[in-house]
């Protein structure tokens, strides 16, 4: 069983420019930041090396880092510009019992990330759903539409700070 | 001359009696044999993690409960569970042993539905009726604690609303044998039924490494072989303190890992939660359930992820706190989320009554699902 | 009504007006359509198996919408899933009547306020005829909808009114 400092050293010899810092925590998760582009190779050698073999995607989630521009609108919403959107990685290892978390940072205006969907078959309807819900493009993903809103739903990515309701949907009217 | 032949698809609509609630599942079929499942979901996307960014950390308790109705107390328990963790709360002793038992009892009650429901869909409407009959005692037992039956708002984070009820621990005690002998009626009725077996043994058969990269937990997990419970294999609250086996399916009647051995890990499962009530109302010590809530909860900045073994599987809560009172962003990782998502590869070759029978076993839950 | 075992001593004629027994025999057996949608389905569920009986009031489940009279919305309507209903209850053959149970199908529940995808209340799309309140109903709400939903229908009547 490996603690979070020595996964991390592990990493970060094999790829030096994908893998970013480790952001420690404690007592709460530490993270390691990693770049958006090379997820899947850093992936696969998270699974298959024999000292860490994490063969369980646990969870995969996307999260809007409301780290840019603020601006207030007249109509009481907000508008946000720049800043980034992130996906976060939870993975386990059933043999050995040790857990890590990755986090992934793309820009707010062209969000890419390479899909894991080869690495584990799990991260199929995972990365389907932050693409509805965030609004995050996976690269490589075998078949990426809405998962959850209707596939007509034009009203943008509910899960991002800056939504604002639709008014009508297929003739019905939607607020309260 | 060749015959032409083309495919046909086939659409169990979301208003259909078998599937669980609306999941609406588009068939590819060559004859009767399935090509290519499609399962289409979202029919009960309810917006729980928007609603929980306008939420105060215990106003979100309702909402949990709601996401998974048939286990609600152990939906509340994960949330508690991981909040406590963010916030670094520590609970009285008595306060973990009634969780424990509410959650068991609720693992018992949840099961009860899915062996009814599953009988029905075979075809066998008997079983139904005598696992609701029981499940109604349980249903009392939840409405002289908290004054619900099925929504119960209890598990808050830093303990529970209301002690127990001075009846409770006399009433518990009473009902475990009486269930002793309802599981053996069951297990006559249907589990060693040739007719069920002729339906359900080497149907849908999923192997164990198939499984795990597929990230399936809980009991499909377990039936196929590989023994893996958080409640053993990484405890929280009080678990460690009890002596309880972890069923894992064998093949008894068929190979191991097809629907009988999921159903039969649920049947076994009930008879362990009977356990760990016995032993949890023997050692259950005195105390004030109310002295650790706190006053208001405003978390440090960080993230965490705090998870429990819900009867369908690993129920994970990832929340991420900036320091207010309300969290950031709260994601909640539902095992029958994961768990449908190999319904595709698991009723490829067989015919569509057997779709029927693999879903059943699959015992998902739509509110968990869409959330 | 009670039994009518042996209540009439005028031999084999019976005098009742065309209305009465024609709503007698709609309210006696009403066959519903199973329709459980999210937790209410539960209570729904649990008001049919053998502690609180749905079936000595006739009331009986129904898979096809052609073959039922009678449709209980319970759970949660989205909007995804309201279209279907709509078409589900056009299928449905005359007189057909529909209970709403539970909040979120009166008017959206707990979810009325953030919910993006969530109808507020089932009667902006089809008409409704008792709201049964609570969250979710008890098993006895359910059954006092139903009762009050035979009382709607016992004063039905087959005459036009004139002014």
């Amino acid at each position: 069983m490996k603690t979070v400092e020595e996964i991390f050293e592990l990493i970060k010899n094999k790829f030096p420019e994908a893998v970013f810092n480790l952001i420690n925590t404690q007592p709460l998760d530490s993270y390691i930041e990693v770049s958006p582009l090379e997820v899947d190779k850093i992936t696969f050698f998270l699974r298959d090396t024999e000292e860490l073999l994490f063969d369980s995607l646990v969870l995969l989630s996307g999260v809007d880092d409301a780290n840019g521009e603020t601006k207030k609108d007249e109509d009481g919403g907000i508008t946000i510009t720049g800043g980034t959107l992130s996906v976060y990685y939870h993975l386990e290892s059933t043999s050995l019992r040790h857990k890590v978390v990755l986090k992934a940072s793309t820009p707010r205006e062209k969000p890419e990330v390479v899909s894991v969907t080869e690495v584990w078959r799990c991260a199929d309807w995972h990365e389907r759903e932050a693409f509805d819900m965030v609004g995050i493009v996976f690269l490589n993903h075998p078949d990426l539409r809405r998962i959850l809103l209707p596939y007509d739903w034009t009203a943008g990515y509910p899960l991002r700070k800056d939504y604002r309701n639709p008014e009508f949907y297929n003739g019905m009217k939607v607020p309260y | 001359m060749a015959l032409k032949t083309e495919e046909m698809v086939l659409n169990m609509g979301p208003q259909h009696p078998s599937t669980h609630g609306v999941l609406r599942l588009e068939l590819i079929l060559e004859g009767e044999i399935i090509q290519k499942v499609t399962p289409h979901i979202g029919y009960l996307h309810r917006c729980f993690e928007k609603h929980t960014e306008a939420m105060t950390y215990p106003q979100v308790v309702p909402y949990t409960d709601r996401m998974d109705y048939l286990s609600s107390m152990y939906n509340e328990f994960g949330y508690a569970v991981a909040v406590e963790k963010l916030c670094g709360i520590e609970v009285p002793e008595r306060v973990e042993y009634i969780r424990v038992i509410m959650g068991e009892f609720q693992r018992i009650a949840s099961h009860l539905v899915a062996i009814g429901t599953y009988g029905i869909d075979i075809g066998a409407f008997t079983p139904f009726l005598y696992c609701f009959r029981d499940r109604e005692t349980i249903l009392n037992l939840f409405e002289i604690t908290c004054g619900a039956r099925l929504m119960y708002n209890y598990i808050w984070p830093g303990g529970v609303s209301h002690d127990l009820h001075p009846d409770f621990i006399r009433l518990a005690k009473e009902f475990i044998p009486y269930f002793r002998k309802t599981i053996d009626e069951l297990n006559n009725l249907l589990s060693y039924n040739k007719i069920f077996i002729e339906r359900t043994a080497n149907v849908g058969i999923l192997p164990k490494e198939t499984a795990i990269n597929f990230g399936i937990t809980g009991p499909m997990l377990r039936a196929s072989g590989f023994k893996w419970d958080i409640r053993k294999d990484d405890p929280y609250s009080v678990y460690n303190k009890f002596d309880f086996n972890i069923p894992v399916g064998q093949g008894l009647v068929g190979t191991v890992g097809d629907s009988w051995d999921r159903y039969y890990v649920r049947v076994l499962e009930m008879e362990e939660s009977c356990k760990i009530i016995e032993q949890a109302l023997e050692q259950i010590p005195e105390g004030d359930v109310s002295s650790a809530i706190p006053k208001r909860i405003k978390p440090p900045v960080g993230q965490v992820y705090g998870r429990v073994e819900n009867p369908r599987g690993e129920l994970g809560y990832f929340i991420i706190s900036n320091g207010g009172t309300s969290p950031f962003r709260i994601k909640v990782r539902g095992p029958s989320f994961v768990n449908l998502s190999i319904i595709d590869e698991l009723c490829r070759g067989y015919m569509i009554a057997d779709v029927i029978t693999i879903l059943g076993t699959t015992d998902i839950v739509l509110g968990e699902v869409d959330r | 009504m009670g039994l009518l075992d042996k209540q009439f001593n005028d031999g084999n004629i019976v005098i009742s007006t065309v209305d009465d027994v024609l709503n007698w025999a709609r309210l006696s057996s009403l066959w519903q359509m199973s329709f459980g949608l999210a937790c209410c389905a539960i209570e729904m569920m649990a008001t049919s198996a053998s502690h609180y009986d749905f079936d000595r009031f006739g009331v009986m489940p129904r898979p096809s919408p052609r073959q039922s009279d009678l449709i209980i919305i319970s759970g949660t309507v989205t909007l995804k899933m309201a279209t279907r209903i709509k078409r589900v209850y056009e299928q449905m053959p005359d007189p057909k009547y529909v209970i709403s149970m539970g909040s979120c199908s009166n008017c959206g529940g707990p979810y009325w306020e953030h919910g993006y995808h969530v109808l507020k209340g089932i009667d902006r799309v089809i008409p409704v005829d008792v709201y049964v309140p609570g969250c979710p109903p008890r098993p006895e709400a359910l059954l006092e909808g139903l009762l009050k939903l035979q009382d709607k229908i016992r004063k039905e009547s087959l005459v036009k009114k004139s002014a």
